[in-house]
This record gives structure tokens, C-alpha cells and sequence, in this order.
């Protein structure tokens, strides 16, 4: 066992399991680091703010219209977050189905990263709705909206969150050393992963086409009726941009987990994950230039609307996309990141433009998010990075798994 | 060998379960059963804007009296304390009245969308909404092309509002409250059919009062609240960009592709990850 952390003794009786709980529970490491420093008073005030939204309804602390229902809290925390957390579904999808081994390495991170974003973005949608106590009516099945897309996506982030709970698991029966449970649990990964796979496809999609409906308030340039291929094809891009996002942040933050072979491997996966992204990207962006055409919607360009899709399209799809091209043939790990950086803000841009920004561009009184709905949304990244960094420092994500588990 | 085929079987048991889930989660919009909808008739070149009307509606449904009176060229919109307005607009033909509410489609887009089926279709016509059943998530806000429902946002028990065509009043044999009180019989109400026949009859015997169209007829697959008046509706602010088709056949090709997805990728992702597997690691799984 080279885990230098707490290992359950043997013999596995209740009250060793509790003291190993409890000491786990306790910080590691510094307090006043400034992350914690600039996340805690977030925390704190968006707490207070969703006790008074219970209070006194969603309209104390949002901007929310009646004609602009949905605002940031659903834009960006869900359609958003879920787009980036695409990559678990692509990682699993090259490392169990195609076998990929060389990525490997990276997929436990991955799989929670895209765990916690699911936990905390559909967490935060329950903040967004009215009558919450009655969320269970869908799943327990005394009313089935079948024909409800809502109702697919739902269920989707529901049973896709198991799935990639047990994707997940075998690291934890590794951090709390149950053999028996890490074999049944590890059994169970390829099953999960092809299930994950295709709930993932149809979710990702299924988000897009919540916004069908919507068919006249939606600004034409970004209406139309393959909303959901769109947004499926978007997410493996914006999955994996995230991935080498958060993999820069990570490798600084928790270089010490890191052994220095995985550390020099690392590199070999960026070059991989930005070819598969320039792959995806062109594609992308080949759909909506057809789409583009075939709308007609000449007319369109030359107006605000007109400059911020081009500015989208061309400064936040087509540049990322050829810088991908560029630095995998130059070798520059630099552009790799930095082409991952605008191709989230081109992320953040399509998806808010269809839910936010060009729904009811057309609406007297324009819906822009409060401040508190912003601080809400902060809190629950905060909280969900909080979780994030809680498990890392426990549970053999980054860190080697112990001989044990290794066949 | 064995511990190979086990395996399989595993997987196929997850693939079972994904494809009955799916037969389930895929629906193509609801079927309308044959019964004749009720409807109500709106004929703006009887209304005189007296707002009877809305003191009558909100009188029923225990809603605050509406203080601010009509102004012509002010638009006055429903919201979560009234459920109908009538507004004044400045036309080609004088000053002409327009009365607002849900429009009770006769394929509504927000019961299509409702999760909890909260938003439900009566069969006898009117779209009513269920407290019970509702989790407040306002996906029929978003996809209603006339945005029709409200929300009661500074509420922590939020409620919908919108037009139900007094359906409660419907089920013990009484007329809406509107329909009941106008003074002016500007409301009718009647079977969907008997009252696009009338509204026809008024259009053929007097043709330079009307407008020779029925809004509601067509607009949104079919409404059970049709108006006629005597300018084109665009000019009395009805909604005159909407599709003929009904709302919730724009989801149908994607809910139709779900069972279809179910069904190729388990079974494609299972072949494939058989096919990539290489028997050195096999060999590891036996020893």
C-alpha cells in the first residue's frame, strides 16, 4: 500500500468506520488560502439570498418577467454547465469503448468533474423552481408528461448522475478500502458507461430542444430546428475544452498528487483532446453555416444581432477552432490553452444567446440578470469547487489507486 | 470464456432496461379525443369597453378588482393578478376594443410541455391548471407562443394564472362569468364548431364590418377562443407572426428520434467496445 493517507484498518468494525469518516471530514492543508478567502463571503451571501427566496418567492432576488421566465439561473447554471460537463461522456466513451488506454489517466477527474456539475446545476435548478415539493411528481410517476421534453431531461439527469456515480465509485471503495465493493463496483463501469453515453446524447441534445417551442421568441439567427444537433455536437468540444481548462488549473493546484510520469503524459493528451476538438469544431461550424444559408437571413447580419452572431461565430468558433488545427501541427501547449479559453466564451455565448440573450430580444423591458442571481450562481461554482478540491485531497483521483485495486 | 459471457449478459441486462425506459420516455403529443371542444366567440365590433368583463372574471377566481382603467394606445397586459384585460387600440376604423386571455388552444403547447401534466386539456376544452401537480418550473411560460400563463413571482406557494374559460362554473351548467355578464353580448359561447359557423354567418351577412378572417381558427393548430373584428387582428394586438401548425409538433421529430437513439447506441457502443478490447487484457481479467 503506498497510500500514505488514512487506510481503514481491517477489521471493518462500525466505530473504526465512523472515526475514519469524522477524521476525514476535517480540513487539510491551509485555511486562508485566497480562493477560500473570496468563496466564503460568496458562500455566505448566497445562502442568505436563497433563504429569501424561499421567503418571499423567486421574484425577490431575480429579474425574472412573465415574458422571460427563465433567466440565468437556468441559461447558464444548467444549459451551460451541463454542456461543459460533456467531457466525462467523451472520455468514457474513448477510454471504455474505443480503448483508449493512453486517457486513462485523466478520466477519473473527468468523470467527477462532470458528476459535481450535474450534482450542483441540477441542484441549483430546484432553487429556480416555484412549487419544489412537488418535484417528485415526475419521477414517482403519478403524472408522466411523456410528451414533455423537460420530462425526458429530467429523467435524464437523474438516472445519468447514477450512472456516473458508479463510474465513479470504484475511487471510492479505494479511499475507504472495500475490496469486495471496488470488484462489484468496477464490474458495473462498462454497463454505466454505455448507458452514461447514450442518456448523454439525448440530454445534451434534449437541452436545445426545450427551446423548439420557443419558436418565435428566439432571435431567428439563433432559431431553428436542429437547436438540438447543434447543442449535442457543441458539447463534445465544449466537454473537452473544459477538461484542458480545468486539467491547467488542477495541475497546478494538486501537482503534488501528481506522479511525474503522468505529469509528462499530460501533454500527449492535450495534443490528443485539441485534434478531437478541431475535428468537432469544424463540423460545428460547418452545420451552422448551413443552417445559416439555408435560413436566409442575409438581412439579419447587418444589425446589432446581426454583429454579435458573427462575433460568436467567427471571433469565438471559427479562431479557437483553427487555433486547435495550428497547435496540435506546432506543438504549443500555450494555444492549446488559450484556444480552450475562447471556446468556452463561445460556449457561454451560444448558450446564453439562445436562452438569455436572444430570448425576447424583441421585449420592451429586456430580462438582465440581478445581482443576487449572479451571487447565487457564484456560490453554488464556489460550493461545487469546495467539493471538488474535498474529494481530490481524499480520494485517489489525480493520486495513484493502492496496489489493491490495480489487477 | 465464461466470465467473458457473464459479462455480456450484464451489459445487455443494463441495455434492456435503457431500451424500456425509453419506450416510455418518448411520447408523441397527445391524441385529441373526437368530443366537440367548447369555445367562446369574441366579437370586437360589439365591444364596447366597458370591462365588465374583467370585474366579473376576477370577482370568480378571487383575484384583487384591477384599479387602472383603459386608455386607448396604453397596453394593458394579463398578469398574475388578472387573467383578461381589454385594450384599446387606434385602427384604420376608429377606435376598436380587444379583449386578452389564454386562448385555450385546441393543442396547447404548454400542456405538451408540462412535466406533471399540471397543464392539462380538458376534454371538454378548457386548458386548466393544477396546483397539485405543478412544480413551478415555468417551461409552459416558455413555450406558450402567447405567453399566456403567469407567474406569481413574489410568492414563496406560487401560483399560475391564466384563463381556464371558468371551467368550474362549466361543471355545475353555468356560462363563463364573462360570457355571462357582458353586457353587449360580444361573448358567445358554444361548441368550437357552431360558433366558427357563426362567426362565419356575421362575416358573410355584413362584409364590410368584419375582416374576412376568424383568428383562432387556424393560428397555433386551433384555439377555443376565436375573435372576429373589423380590422386586420394585427391591428388590435393579437399575435399575427405565429405558425398555422400546432406548437408541440415542433418537438415531435426529437422525441420521436429518443427510442430510436435507445435502441442504436447500446447495442452499436456494446459492439464496438467488444470489437477495440484486446485479448491481452482479457487474459488478465481470468487470472
Amino acid at each position: 500500500m503506498n497510500n500514505t493517507t488514512n487506510i481503514l484498518t481491517k477489521d471493518n468494525d462500525g466505530t473504526s468506520v465512523v472515526k475514519f469518516l469524522i477524521s476525514e471530514l476535517k480540513p487539510k492543508g491551509k485555511w486562508l488560502t485566497p480562493f477560500n478567502i473570496i468563496s466564503i463571503p460568496i458562500m455566505l451571501l448566497g445562502f442568505l439570498l436563497i433563504v429569501i427566496r424561499f421567503w418571499k418567492g423567486i421574484g425577490s432576488i431575480t429579474n425574472l418577467t412573465q415574458e422571460v421566465p427563465w433567466g440565468l439561473w437556468i441559461g447558464f447554471d444548467v444549459v451551460t454547465g451541463v454542456a461543459f460537463a460533456g467531457g466525462a461522456y467523451v472520455l468514457t466513451f474513448m477510454v471504455y469503448i474505443l480503448n483508449m488506454k493512453s486517457y486513462h489517466s485523466i478520466i477519473r477527474v473527468t468523470v467527477l468533474n462532470g458528476f459535481l456539475a450535474y450534482l450542483f446545476y441540477a441542484g441549483a435548478l430546484l432553487l429556480d423552481l416555484g412549487r419544489p415539493w412537488n418535484v417528485i411528481n415526475p419521477i414517482i410517476g403519478n403524472n408522466f408528461g411523456t410528451s414533455s421534453v423537460l420530462f425526458l431531461v429530467a429523467w435524464h439527469f437523474l438516472l445519468y448522475m447514477i450512472a456516473e456515480l458508479i463510474e465513479f465509485s470504484p475511487a471510492i471503495a479505494e479511499w475507504l478500502g472495500t475490496k469486495r465493493a471496488h470488484k462489484i463496483l468496477t464490474g458495473m463501469t462498462a454497463g454505466a458507461v454505455i448507458f452514461g453515453i447514450t442518456l448523454s446524447t439525448l440530454h445534451q441534445s434534449g437541452l436545445g430542444a426545450l427551446y423548439l417551442m420557443a419558436k418565435e421568441k428566439i432571435h431567428p439567427l439563433w432559431y431553428n430546428e436542429f437547436i438540438p444537433i447543434m447543442f449535442f455536437v457543441s458539447s463534445i468540444f465544449a466537454g473537452l475544452s473544459m477538461v484542458i481548462f480545468e486539467g491547467t488549473i488542477s495541475h497546478k493546484v494538486f501537482s503534488n498528487q501528481i506522479s511525474e510520469k503522468s505529469h509528462r503524459a499530460d501533454n500527449k493528451i492535450l495534443h490528443g483532446l485539441s485534434k478531437i476538438c478541431a475535428g468537432a469544431m469544424f463540423a460545428y461550424f460547418f452545420l451552422q453555416l448551413l443552417v445559416f444559408i439555408h435560413g436566409k437571413h442575409w438581412d439579419l447580419l447587418n444589425t446589432g444581432m446581426g454583429y454579435w452572431f458573427l462575433l460568436e461565430m467567427l471571433g469565438f468558433v471559427l479562431l479557437p477552432m483553427l487555433l486547435y488545427f495550428y497547435s496540435y501541427r506546432k506543438n504549443n501547449i500555450l494555444l492549446i490553452r488559450v484556444a480552450a479559453v475562447l471556446t468556452m466564451v463561445g460556449i457561454i455565448l451560444n448558450r446564453l444567446n439562445v436562452t438569455v440573450i436572444g430570448f425576447r430580444w424583441d421585449a420592451a423591458v429586456r430580462y438582465v440578470p440581478s445581482w443576487m442571481e449572479i451571487v447565487v450562481t457564484l456560490a453554488v461554482i464556489s460550493a461545487e469547487i469546495w467539493v471538488f478540491r474535498w474529494i481530490v485531497n481524499r480520494m485517489p483521483v489525480f493520486r495513484e489507486s493502492p496496489e489493491w485495486a490495480k489487477i | 470464456m465464461e466470465l467473458n459471457r457473464r459479462n455480456f449478459f450484464k451489459v445487455l441486462g443494463v441495455t434492456g432496461v435503457a431500451l424500456a425506459t425509453g419506450s416510455q420516455l418518448s411520447a408523441a403529443p397527445k391524441k385529441i379525443s373526437d368530443k366537440e371542444f367548447s369555445a367562446i366567440l369574441y366579437d370586437s365590433t360589439r365591444c364596447v369597453g366597458c370591462q365588465t368583463c374583467e370585474g366579473v372574471c376576477a370577482e370568480a377566481h378571487g383575484l384583487p378588482k384591477s384599479t387602472d382603467n383603459l386608455t386607448t394606445g396604453v397596453l394593458r397586459k394579463t398578469d398574475e393578478t388578472r387573467r383578461t384585460v381589454i385594450n384599446s387600440y387606434k385602427t384604420s376604423k376608429g377606435e376598436i376594443f380587444c379583449k386578452t386571455q389564454c386562448m385555450n388552444c385546441t393543442q396547447p403547447a404548454c400542456v405538451a410541455a408540462c412535466l406533471t401534466q399540471a397543464m392539462y386539456k380538458t376534454k371538454e376544452g378548457p386548458v386548466i391548471w393544477r396546483g397539485n401537480k405543478c412544480m413551478g418550473c415555468r417551461y409552459c411560460m416558455v413555450s406558450c407562443p402567447f405567453d399566456a400563463p403567469k407567474f406569481q413571482f413574489h410568492s414563496p406557494n406560487p401560483k399560475i394564472e391564466k384563463c381556464n374559460q371558468c371551467y368550474e362554473k362549466l361543471q355545475v351548467g353555468e356560462l363563463p362569468a364573462c360570457v355571462q355578464n357582458c353586457p353587449n353580448e360580444a361573448l358567445m359561447f358554444g361548441t368550437r364548431r357552431d360558433l366558427i359557423k357563426e362567426a362565419r354567418k356575421r362575416i358573410h351577412d355584413k362584409p364590410n364590418d368584419y375582416y374576412d378572417e376568424i383568428y383562432g381558427e387556424t393560428v397555433a393548430g386551433g384555439t377555443d377562443w376565436l375573435y372576429i373584428s373589423p380590422v386586420p387582428f394585427n391591428e388590435i394586438g393579437l399575435k399575427t407572426n405565429l405558425q398555422n401548425k400546432s406548437y408541440p409538433e415542433l418537438t415531435k421529430g426529437f422525441l420521436y428520434s429518443v427510442p430510436t437513439i435507445f435502441i442504436l447506441w447500446p447495442t452499436l457502443l456494446l459492439g464496438m467496445r467488444e470489437a477495440t478490447k484486446d485479448n491481452n487484457s482479457n487474459t488478465d481479467n481470468h487470472e
